[in-house]
């Protein structure tokens, strides 16, 4: 059952993710990206890191591709861009160097041979809970913490200030 | 229980497919999807670490990633906006003003 489940979201989350690269329509990428999110939040689940799938739907599904939709909506990019009309060099050279990352990588997956401990299923479980989360957050990294809220309120106050109409524009009229 | 490898293949698998639409495809946007898509693979394989080790840090980590993934996604759409606003395309091959 288990396998089943692994090997039905992994071939879930690889068809989206290439359907999100290859689709023309932006709009289409977007809503391929969250359905490719859906399957990495049941990644998670297998894993037993149930905070970490909740997070993941709310802030990715939910907000990062809310912002994504709302950008290509006030872009209004329907104009199809051409993708593999004609091959060109730059793309056998992009599908070159993608193969030798993959290769490298899946050698070193392949080859990694480190000890892992010998866990029960019961200990698996009490690793991402968000109690075990928390805990660890609120206490040995809570410096940290604190310091990603103020990168998210530099985030939020940097976006507003490139996004705004013509900044100089504006100070002259008052 | 599935073994360890298989999640870090899948891993592997999904950062490549990323690689290969930020290296393709022109549309600024899509560049920024296949980004995020890249930093959700790399978060696949922590979290698989993360539980087989029995150790909480690398979920923390994720917390952490997810967190500036959200703050690079709002920049960088504001970034895309300001350029569309000047220059009226999206196209990342066309803007080329800093290329010698």
């Amino acid at each position: 059952m288990e396998t089943f489940f692994f090997v039905f979201v992994a071939t879930f989350a690889v068809g989206t993710a290439l359907a999100m690269v290859l689709s023309k329509n932006t709009v289409n990428s977007a809503l391929f990206l969250i359905m490719h999110m859906l399957s990495v939040s049941g990644f998670y689940l297998t894993l037993n890191a149930q905070f970490l799938a909740v997070i993941q739907i709310l802030v990715y599904a939910g907000a990062i591709m809310v912002l994504f939709l709302f950008v290509i909506m006030v872009l209004n990019m329907d104009e199809d861009e051409q993708i593999v009309t004609r091959v060109n060099f730059k793309q056998i050279f992009a599908l070159l160097i993608t193969l030798v990352v993959l290769a490298q990588l899946l050698y070193i997956a392949g080859d990694y041979s480190g000890i892992l401990p010998d866990l029960s299923q019961q200990e698996m479980i009490a690793v991402g809970t968000v109690e075990a989360i928390g805990d660890e957050l609120f206490t040995t990294f809570l410096l940290p913490f604190e310091a990603t809220a103020v990168l998210l309120t530099a985030a939020v106050v940097g976006a507003m200030l490139l996004a705004q109409r013509n900044v100089n524009v504006e100070d002259e009229e008052e | 229980m599935i073994g360890l490898e298989w999640y870090l293949g899948v891993s592997a698998l999904l950062f490549v497919i990323g690689v290969l639409g930020v290296l393709t495809r022109k549309n600024a946007i899509v560049v920024f999807m296949c980004v995020e898509l890249m930093l959700s693979a790399v978060n696949i394989s922590l979290v698989a670490f993360s539980s087989y080790m029995g150790d909480v840090h690398g979920m923390i980590l994720v917390f952490f990633v997810l967190c500036v993934a959200a703050a690079e996604a709002c920049v960088g759409l504001a970034i895309v906006i300001a350029i569309y606003r000047n220059n009226i395309t999206a196209d990342i091959s066309k803007i080329n003003l800093l290329r010698w």
